[in-house]
């Protein structure tokens, strides 16, 4: 029960209620946000934040750095391998 | 889309591919390397991309209990339906609890049959249907693990604020923690590492799940929903075997911390409270698994305000789905799949949701030519 | 208020204002004008156009009635012409029933007769006989439309499922989904707000300039209920052959894309209006694509796969992320999911 994608914040509705308008490719829908407003994230800086979306609620901010990081793991690996098949059958060795 | 596309990259799954190879090379393993995804939402992915085919032999994933709505017992669906009967009430239900059969038929047959059933996206369009039809007693049915709970809880607090009486919740949200210690338990267990519920994780952090790595000394990683999520955590789960490690680690950290959110914690803190046992199809009770409201919260509780049948039915004894789900049987050797139980004709928990196991390797596994 | 009544469905002179007021000066045609209790078509025009009459039914029910890109009027013109279309024939007259809740507005039912009118005149198509019925509210939602086509397929042309042979291209005529997710999004209920305009149009332009550019295309399909999914599958039994697609040459327009990953739908299985799919031999694909692509309603237009001798009766999709899967038909009705 986890489908959940993610969107950005485009506009603030209602402050007090805590409802913004969220956008994935163009398609767009009011969320509550109340799970990812605190003292460091006030209501009105959430607009352009990207945020994970689940059953029309903002979950959790979605962390460029960390999904950076992420990818980036993998195109070291990539290269790491494609350095070994330039070195020729050396890099079969492991297997 | 941002966030979607580069999650499922080809290249960087070619790459990944030939490092889980290599790793399984490494491990040698006498048999095949069982690796658990805890979640439906990584069955789906799994089976969506066609995963399990891109692996060596020697790497199965074995397809747990995640799916919420696979693991609702057929009592509590007949219960549902009882509620949703009565004149007065219009029922609000995500669509995937629709096709769901108790033991009379699933909601959509109730709907067929009269009942004023209505799919909704969120449980906020539940409560606006109360506000619209003041006349009317909206029910949501509320299920799902903690990824669900909060917007619930966040729902029915508001319904207090505003004074909303004639809104309630037929709360059937369970939690996933006790349900991974139970298959850690079970005596057969061959599974050799888990990935963890990203989702889930991103609410209540990865901290609930120590106990798997410290007490069962089994690798966790807790997993993101894109393809390249499930293959990079699957790659760190072979990666700690190999390495003899058994550590919760977590690749999603794009979406989840160590400590979860902590507004969704509170809410879901006011709101429910354990259920001192939850029935699910195929598991049998577990102990602390499901929630309900607590008492302050009991005008907003559809299970106190109506009287429902709340009979238990055993699942059907044909029915093998516990086996699957601990990883015994593989979901084409239940000796039901694809004849008795089929998704047009669910019989047991796994063929039911698309999430499911069964009903997923069904529609989506590639058959030998 | 100006409603439709149950008197409006009696046969005396409420009834008989209503057809001629809103029908007979919308539709304004020749054959329809002496108002017989049927069309009269003289046979010689139709022996010009070809050796075969194909003739073809659909019922239409659209919940809303009017949405972005069409409504039910442009819907049950287009259908019906499009069911014509995709056998080879040349669509010529369409016979209209509709069957109306009472309590409807004139004025709505004015403008769906409008926009049949126009529809129909659009594509040198004429409405030469219909029928009005009124049923009592709850009996029906509102309007429920159906539309007989009639036409004429040309000497030579013989298209079916079972001519599909491996080595063949899979190609459609432009982005899938839109109609299905214009319709769900237009509902309201999901509270989305989606760019999505439905692609609800006339097909017969189309299949003109690409059977005259590919004369051995094996067979076409307009994708509606059930998606380019659903005919896929008809194909592959059908011929007997497997289909593989690739996943990554299937187009979607973003807001589909969208929409499909908010609500966890399949895009391969929401209907299209103005949508076909098309089997063509391996030697005349890049002429096929190049006549759709000139025309309007083909300016997308691809090559989506292709018909294999292995895996026979199956439809193989290879995932954008290299794997693959099997494309099932559904068992029932897509749902939203939030799992």
């Amino acid at each position: 029960m986890c489908l959940g994608i993610p969107a950005r914040i485009v506009r603030i509705d209602d402050a007090e209620r805590m409802l913004a308008t969220a956008e994935v490719g163009g398609v767009r829908r009011q969320v509550n946000i109340i799970c990812i407003v605190d003292d460091a994230h006030p209501v009105e800086s959430c607009v352009g934040d990207w945020v994970l979306l689940h059953v029309g609620f903002a979950m959790n901010r979605i962390d460029e750095a960390e999904a950076a990081a992420t990818l980036r793991v993998l195109s070291e690996l990539g290269e790491m391998q494609a350095e070994l098949d330039a070195m020729g059958g050396e890099g079969e060795i492991r297997r | 889309m941002k966030y979607v596309d580069e999650f499922r990259d080809r290249d960087k799954a070619a790459t990944l591919r030939r490092e889980i190879a290599a790793l399984v090379q490494e491990i040698r393993p006498a048999r095949p390397i069982q690796v658990m995804e805890v979640c439906g939402g990584h069955t789906h992915a799994i089976f969506r991309y066609g995963i399990q085919d891109m692996l060596p032999e020697e790497v199965e994933f074995v397809h747990g209990p995640g799916c919420p709505v696979c693991v609702l017992p057929m009592g509590r669906i007949d219960d549902c339906i009882a509620i949703a009967r009565r004149p007065e009430v219009i029922l609000a239900t995500f669509g995937d609890a629709m096709r769901v059969p108790g033991s009379h038929g699933s909601l959509l047959q109730a709907k067929a049959d009269g009942a004023d059933i209505r799919m909704v996206y969120s449980p906020s369009d539940a409560l606006a249907l109360a506000r619209t039809h003041p006349d009317r007693s909206v029910v949501f049915f509320g299920l799902g693990f903690e990824t669900t709970m909060p917007s619930t809880a966040l729902t029915v607090l508001e319904a207090e604020r505003d004074a909303i009486g004639n809104f309630s919740v037929f709360c059937n949200h369970i939690t996933i923690v006790p349900t991974i210690r139970a298959i850690l338990d079970s005596p057969d267990l061959r599974i050799d590492g888990f990935l963890g519920p990203g989702h889930v994780s991103m609410v209540i952090g990865t901290e609930p799940y120590d106990f798997v790595a410290r007490q069962y000394r089994k690798p966790l990683v807790v997993s993101g929903f894109e393809p390249l999520d499930v293959l990079q955590s699957l790659w760190m789960v072979l990666r700690q075997i190999a390495d003899g490690r058994a550590e919760v680690e977590n690749q999603y950290a794009r979406v989840v911390t160590t400590g979860g959110n902590a507004a969704a914690q509170r809410a879901i803190a006011a709101v429910y409270e354990l259920r001192e046992f939850f029935e699910w199809r195929g598991l049998g009770s577990i102990d602390l698994s499901g929630v309900r409201f607590r008492d302050a919260y009991a005008d907003f509780d559809a299970e106190r305000r109506y009287a429902v049948p709340a009979l238990r039915v055993a699942d059907p004894l044909s029915c093998q789905c516990g086996e699957v789900l601990t990883g015994l049987l593989r979901p084409h050797e239940c000796r039901m799949f694809g004849t008795s139980c089929t998704p047009a004709t669910p019989v047991g928990a796994l063929m039911v949701s698309s999430e499911g196991a069964c009903a997923a390797q069904y529609r989506y596994a590639v058959r030998a030519a | 208020m100006n409603i439709v009544t149950l008197s409006h469905g009696g046969g005396g002179k409420a009834m008989k204002d209503l057809i001629d007021q809103v029908f007979v000066t919308a539709f304004d045609n020749a054959l329809l004008a002496p108002l017989h209790d049927q069309a009269r078509i003289p046979l010689a025009l139709l022996a010009q156009l070809g050796d075969r009459l194909a003739i073809t039914t659909d019922s239409f029910v659209v919940d809303p009635l009017e949405f972005p890109g069409g409504d039910i009027g442009t819907l049950a013109v287009c259908g019906t012409i499009n069911d014509l279309a995709v056998g080879g024939a040349i669509p010529l007259y369409l016979a209209c029933a509709v069957i109306i809740e009472e309590g409807l507005p004139i004025d709505l039912l004015h403008r769906m007769a409008g926009s049949m009118a126009a529809t129909a005149h659009a594509a040198g198509v004429q409405i030469v006989t219909g029928d009005t019925k009124v049923v009592p509210r709850g009996a029906c939602d509102k309007l429920f439309v159906t539309t007989t086509g009639i036409g004429v397929i040309r000497a030579g042309v013989d298209l079916a499922a079972y001519h599909a042979r491996p080595g063949d291209a899979v190609l459609v005529n432009g982005v899938l989904g839109d109609h299905g997710a214009a319709i769900l999004a237009a509902r309201g209920d999901l509270s989305l707000d989606a760019p999505i305009v439905s692609d609800c149009a006339a097909l017969h332009g189309l299949v003109d300039v690409l059977l005259a550019a590919a004369p051995a295309t094996r067979f076409l399909r307009d994708a509606t209920r059930g998606g380019v999914a659903t005919v896929l599958n008809e194909i592959a039994i059908a011929a007997d052959c497997g289909i593989e697609i690739e996943e990554s040459a299937v187009p979607l327009r973003e807001a589909v894309q969208g929409f499909c990953e908010i609500l966890g739908l399949d895009p391969l299985y929401l209907p299209n209006e103005g949508r076909l799919v098309a089997i063509v031999p391996q030697a005349q694909t890049e002429r096929a694509l190049a006549a759709m692509r000139a025309h309007p309603l083909g300016a997308g237009a691809c090559r989506i796969g292709g018909v294999t001798e292995r895996r026979r009766g199956q439809v193989v999709m290879h995932t954008v992320f290299g794997g693959q899967r099997i494309v099932d038909m559904l068992v029932g009705d897509q749902l939203p999911r939030i799992c």
